[in-house]
């Protein structure tokens, strides 16, 4: 019994602590030195932020220059895809221009009609925005977020809103000097705060990990009367940082506590980052 | 000369497959995502590891492995330091199996390969969870760990492959 313990030990030891010949640190030492920097990563010391943008800048550039091919078999992928799905998405998009050309004038009048309520409260939204390149778009099953050709030396900031169109997909998490990383909404980790119109009701739109969303923190009886409308969700503006009225998604009868986003993430190439400022609104 | 020259590639080549393999792989996530098969993951970097460092340990420094782990982290947007914890442990399991093993068989592999994944993910969810806070979904890391299970005979066979071309390579 002692030897099995023994030689269970020596196993051990030697697995931990032997090196070969090309290696030139034990298993030991680096995984304590991969402890350090998951303890180390989360401080947020200036040398540190300093010495991890610049690695990210390295990285993210070079994980760009690598996924060149990878890019273009995922492109013809989906071009094929839509090949396919040709005749139905032009039937479907026919249908919805129609809809959408008539419901344009009635929302032009609503539009005007905003403004001049807005003025007369003296409350003035201005955003200024800037157009950025989708450089990493990796559709990671544990994280879904991407990196942006933009950063502090594009006056980006931490917090600002990422559309794609008139479609929010995701806040800046991350500013290094050329480049930033955008949570997309579908993260786990993503929380926004959101409206739902026409119900007026607000809730927490929280990330799935997965193409949808889903609803949370809000009125316990909202369900009873979602069933007899589709929902569309829009950002609350509550948190300060995204100006209300950001169109997310829908919220079809058949699931009601999912949402299915307006932008395909996949698919982003472009994006705007946004930041608002409303003034006069106390 | 000129086929001396050209063995000479290839057993160059092939010596540093995996550290090539290794980088590509994290600077690409080399996991068919794009095919958008609805729960389809699996994590390559395990296999390759834990392979290599099983079978031939020279091939893959862990100071690569360590590197490879820290831009895997950058890639995919977690904390530094975790990916190369997680690949120095299955290295650690790796090692004490190689000297605890008297006869290499694959399904003493595979079944040690499963266990492996267990806990190096294990490990990776409690790290991200309930010590860093990030909310992390088991169900997918589960999933991820079946189907890196189940494709590991098929990179097996492919590594074996190569491993033994190198073998009859150094031989000749």
């Amino acid at each position: 019994m002692a030897t099995g313990r023994d030689d269970f030990v020596i196993a051990f030891r030697s697995a931990f602590l032997k090196k070969k010949d090309k290696q030139k640190f034990s298993l030991l030492t680096l995984i304590f030195l991969s402890l350090f920097t998951i303890i180390l990563g989360n401080f947020d010391f200036k040398v540190i932020r300093i010495f991890k943008s610049g690695i990210n800048e390295i990285i993210y550039r070079s994980t760009f220059l690598i996924s060149i091919p990878e890019n273009k078999i995922k492109n013809i992928s989906i071009q094929i895809r839509e090949h396919m799905e040709l005749y139905e998405n032009y039937s479907n998009n026919k249908f919805e221009l129609d809809k959408y050309k008539q419901k344009k004038l009635s929302d032009n009048f609503l539009k005007i009609e905003n403004t001049k309520l807005r003025n007369l409260i003296n409350e003035n939204i201005t955003s200024e925005d800037m157009l950025a390149k989708v450089l990493i778009d990796k559709d990671s099953p544990f994280l879904k977020s991407i990196i942006l050709n933009k950063g502090t030396r594009d006056k980006v900031k931490i917090g600002m809103a990422v559309l794609d169109g008139f479609y929010f997909v995701g806040k800046v998490i991350e500013v290094n000097y050329t480049n930033s990383r955008v949570l997309l909404l579908s993260d786990l980790n993503s929380k926004i705060p959101v409206l739902l119109e026409p119900l007026g009701i607000q809730a927490v739109a929280s990330g799935t990990g997965k193409n949808y969303g889903k609803i949370e923190y809000t009125q316990k009886d909202y369900k009873n009367q979602v069933k007899t409308k589709e929902i569309i969700v829009y950002t609350s503006g509550l948190g300060g940082l995204f100006k209300p009225g950001l169109p997310v998604g829908k919220i079809s009868n058949a699931n009601i506590t999912r949402i299915k986003f307006f932008s395909d993430f996949r698919q982003l190439d472009y994006v705007k980052i946004v930041s608002y400022k409303i003034e006069g609104s106390n | 000369m000129s086929s001396l020259n050209k063995s000479s590639f290839s057993r160059v080549f092939l010596s540093y497959f995996p550290s090539l393999m290794l980088f590509f792989s994290v600077f690409n996530e080399f996991d068919f995502n794009y095919l958008r098969i609805e729960n389809f993951s699996f994590n390559f970097v395990y296999i390759l590891i834990f392979y290599w460092t099983l079978k031939k340990s020279d091939y893959l420094g862990y100071v690569s492995i360590f590197l490879a782990g820290l831009i895997n982290d950058v890639v995919i947007g977690m904390p530094v330091g975790i990916s190369s914890l997680c690949f120095l442990l299955i290295c650690l399991i790796t090692a004490y199996l190689r000297n605890i093993t008297l006869s290499p068989h694959f399904i003493n592999d595979w079944i040690s390969f499963l266990f492996t994944i267990l806990l190096v993910n294990s490990i990776q969810f409690i790290i991200l969870d309930l010590i860093l806070l990030f909310e992390v979904n088991y169900i997918r890391y589960l999933i991820n760990t079946g189907f890196t299970f189940i494709f590991y005979p098929v990179f097996f066979l492919i590594f074996n492959f190569l491993n033994q071309k190198n073998i009859i390579q150094l031989n000749d």
